[in-house]
């Protein structure tokens, strides 16, 4: 079973984040960035695959300052082969022209089963798992929960509204839009990452040329202007506490 | 191209999805800009009668057994062919577990451009603008609506999904691609088990997001909700980390509550979280970063550190028990 993981890098939203003086894109400057959690989602679930039944797991990534340490992670978890895609991908990448860069890397590869995150906060012009499928002409399921993969075909559990699961079966190869791992990614020690860091080797690919065609031009980038916004509660914690709790009251929770 | 709006209607296990009718409300208003008609698109097997309450001008229906419930796959290929014939100025899909699964194929299929994560259209004369929300809620993007056949993902919260209810369309049949080849095949539905917490029937509920930061604080949450004789629910993070069951997620793939109080303790406010909680009657949301979205929805703010508030909360609503 050879299994390919897409991940990326995406901002971490706990930072605050800037728009740039041309209104059209955010500033990188100060911007962190870190794994797009799904993505983690999908490495771990690929890790937990190949525990399970034995698979070959390569993590395909575009060069991003901030990747190397990813692609070791993951190999610390237990992927097999790290490949990282260079180009320029700092500034204003789709997902049209990432997908395309994708498809043409996964293509090489030969795989049975492709998984990536199911979405990435930053995407605008839809997900590059869907459209890594269809560029391969690949079926692609999304909202995944879960996978078993077997011989040319695999049974892939989807998440439905309400709690409601869906069994699916397809054939393979496939993409799978992960949205969460059988079992919570795990957590690995900066010890192991360091030793990744001299057992495993990242490769290094020339991506193919960038195509944003199918994705549109951002015209405006705006904080969203909100319609009402929250009576703010100020003051110490403990008016804050005392506040709260006359609402409480007011609600019939008290 | 015709300058009609479509609208890929949602459904599963039987009902008509909520967002399908979220997006005929935003589909008249973009028809009247481009003066074409609103077209409802229902994939089905023996579905016509949900086809009786959608507010559309016309409803193209394609019957077929592959199409009783939802399938990437054989969505794709009915879909090419009759958005592929039809050609008209858009056609809006759910930001779903449905939607997002096939917008991307039919992007590339049909060589069309596609935006996602869009909550409203602008109009400004003839022209329309699609205006997304991204970055967990945090940022708004702004893409003009091109003069080309369109694919649309749309979210929640811009238009009500009650002003996409009508009497229904006159339904006509579209001949059924060849869905031989269908790839993926549903095997079954697992229901959810029993839940020891049924969210959408509980007045008062402690929410708790990214920001409780781990598995043991949990267990202030519950202790909050055990006075206030209300349940602990929680946002993605947290089921995902397994801190909390699947039982407890509030938010897309999870429960839609209408909650008589709502405390958001720690929960940034991602629109997957906003759709399943934004039918609750009082929301206060404890955030410690005062941009968060989810002062954008609630009705009460405190923009704080949860931990320095939990404690002296705890006491006062002890003390008011007495």
């Amino acid at each position: 079973m050879n299994i390919i993981v897409i991940a990326g890098l995406v901002p971490d939203l706990v930072e605050e984040l800037e728009i740039d003086s041309s209104g059209t894109t955010l500033d990188t400057t100060w911007l962190r960035m870190i794994i797009n959690e799904f993505d983690d989602h999908a490495i771990e679930q690929a890790v937990l695959l190949k525990e399970r039944s034995g698979a070959h797991v390569t993590v395909l990534a575009v060069d991003q300052e901030g990747i190397d340490e990813v692609l070791y992670t993951a190999a610390a978890k237990g992927a097999d082969r790290l490949i990282k895609l260079t180009g320029d991908f700092e500034t204003g990448v789709n997902s049209h022209a990432l997908a395309r860069v994708f498809a043409a890397a996964v293509k090489e590869l030969s795989p049975d089963l492709i998984m990536t995150g199911v979405q990435a906060h930053t995407n605008i012009d839809g997900t590059v798992g869907s459209l890594v499928a269809a560029l391969l002409d690949m079926p692609y399921i999304g909202y995944v929960a879960g996978a078993s993969p077997g011989d040319g075909k695999a049974v892939v559990k989807k998440e439905y509204p309400g709690g409601l699961i869906g069994e699916l079966e397809t054939s393979l190869p496939a993409v799978l839009g992960v949205q969460a791992s059988e079992e919570p990614p795990r957590y690995v020690a900066v010890s192991k990452v360091r030793q990744a860091m001299k057992s495993a080797s990242i490769e290094e690919q020339a991506a193919a040329e960038l195509d944003a065609g199918g994705g549109l031009a951002v015209s405006r980038m705006f904080r969203p202007e909100a319609a009402g916004r929250a009576t703010m509660i100020e003051g110490s914690e403990d008016e804050i506490a005392s506040r709260l709790v006359e609402l409480f009251k007011e609600v019939g929770a008290l | 191209m015709s300058q009609d709006i479509h609208v890929v209607i949602e459904h599963l296990q039987g009902n008509v999805s909520e967002i399908s009718y979220t997006m005929l409300a935003a589909a008249r208003e973009m028809s009247k800009a481009s003066g074409g008609q609103v077209v409802a698109l229902l994939l089905g097997k023996g579905a016509q009668a949900m086809a009786d309450d959608l507010a559309a001008d016309k409803v193209l229906y394609i019957d077929h057994a592959s199409l009783e419930e939802f399938n990437s796959d054989a969505y794709l290929i009915a879909l090419s062919a009759l958005i592929g014939e039809q050609q008209p100025r858009a056609v809006l899909m759910g930001s779903t577990t449905i939607g997002s699964d096939i917008a991307g194929g039919l992007s590339v299929r049909l060589n069309l451009p596609l935006v996602s994560q869009c909550q409203n259209v602008t109009v400004d004369g003839g022209s329309m603008k699609i205006v997304s929300k991204i970055c967990g809620g945090k940022i708004m993007a702004e893409t003009d609506l091109p003069e080309e056949t369109t694919l649309v993902i749309m979210i929640p919260g811009g238009y009500a999904p009650e002003d996409g209810k009508g009497k229904g369309a006159p339904v006509e049949a579209v001949t059924v691609p060849d869905l031989d080849g269908v790839r993926i095949k549903l095997a079954s539905y697992i229901e959810p088990e029993a839940a020891d917490v049924d969210l959408e029937k509980e007045p008062f509920i402690i929410a708790v997001g990214r920001g409780i930061q781990n598995e043991d604080n949990i267990e202030l949450a519950q202790d909050l909700a055990e006075l206030l004789g209300g349940v602990v629910a929680a946002s993605r993070p947290v089921v995902d980390q397994g801190w909390l069951s699947t039982s407890h997620l509030v938010g897309k793939s999870g429960k839609s509550v209408k909650a008589k109080l709502y405390l958001a303790l720690g929960i940034s406010g991602a629109p997957e979280h906003v759709e399943g909680m934004t039918g609750s009657e009082t929301i206060i949301a404890v955030n410690s970063d005062p941009n968060a979205p989810i002062f954008d929805v609630a009705t009460y703010g405190v923009n704080t550190d949860l931990f320095d508030l939990i404690d002296p909360l705890i006491e006062q609503v002890k003390a008011a028990k007495g």
